[in-house]
């Protein structure tokens, strides 16, 4: 997306997952960074969006049900005793 | 490569490390193929039984993550089709429908303003909600309903990447997609769970 001069709110609003996966052309993030540091509103846009993505880490479970670790594991003793 | 070199000899503890790092996420990725929990986890033993039978012929030319997800996806993709459940992941190669404006355009100024998309309804900070709710059981549930609501193709690119911790890279190899197109998805996908955030948070 090309932008001219000043960019405004709503097209921030679209360029802000570009922007977190620094993705954006220079030119566009130095303008993208430029219109934050004088926007409160899209500043806090920036902070939910970050926000929404840790909640998001949140709901991540490191371990399996234990009956399936268990089956993984028999069918793993099943192939390596041949 | 050394965990592979270990399943090959017949490792135990490398398999049971291999089923750390990924049994979990595996589990979750499967989930978004077919319709119930019990086949999704016939849908990670069998990843695993093709694993375990083709790591001989692992090369290492893609990460062993990269293959075990791509052996995952197929493997689900199949169990889905089979179950009758034709899941839109065409989507994946291109042109989900796009779903409109990130923030519904009311919240800007209109173009007869002297600020013209600027907001007039802007979002408020949440640093002032203290952390104990916003990573309490209910707002997690509120992102997790707002994840399974989602297209298919972004709820699957939202999960591996903000859940499940993938890499951009990570999820293009797995899923076998373009940059524009994993960062397209995730776009969306974040986009509407911040706003099922926000409506729920206000």
């Amino acid at each position: 997306m090309r932008l001219d001069r000043e960019l405004t709110c709503a097209q921030l609003v679209e360029l802000v997952t570009d922007y977190l996966e620094q993705s954006l052309p220079v030119r566009d993030m130095e303008r993208f960074e430029e219109h934050l540091a004088f926007c409160g509103g899209c500043a806090a846009y920036l902070e939910q969006m970050r926000t929404t993505i840790v909640v998001a880490g949140r709901l991540r479970e490191r371990d399996l049900p234990p009956e399936l670790e268990e089956q993984l594991l028999e069918a793993f003793r099943g192939w390596s005793t041949p | 490569m050394r965990l592979v070199e270990a399943l090959r000899g017949g490792s135990e503890a490398a398999f049971r490390e291999l089923m750390r790092m990924y049994g979990a996420s595996m589990l979750r990725v499967a989930q978004l193929y077919v319709r119930s929990r019990a086949v999704a986890e016939e849908v990670v033993q069998e990843t695993w039984l093709a694993v375990l039978k083709g790591i001989v012929r692992f090369e290492g030319r893609s990460s062993l993550k990269t293959w075990l997800f791509r052996i995952l996806t197929n493997t689900a993709k199949t169990r889905g089709e089979r179950e009758g459940r034709t899941v839109p992941f065409s989507a994946l190669a291109g042109a989900e429908q796009d779903d409109g404006a990130s923030v519904d355009p009311d919240r800007f100024l209109g173009p007869e303003e002297r600020f013209p998309g600027h907001w007039s309804a802007p979002p408020s900070s949440w640093a002032g909600e203290p952390e104990e709710r916003l990573l309490a059981g209910e707002t997690l549930e509120v992102v997790q309903a707002a994840i399974d609501k989602l297209p298919p193709a972004q709820a699957l690119v939202i999960t591996m990447r903000d859940i499940e911790g993938f890499s951009a890279d990570e999820v293009c190899n797995a899923l076998e997609i373009s940059e524009t197109n994993q960062r397209v998805l995730l776009h969306r996908a974040r986009t509407r769970v911040r706003r099922a955030l926000e409506d729920y948070l206000s």
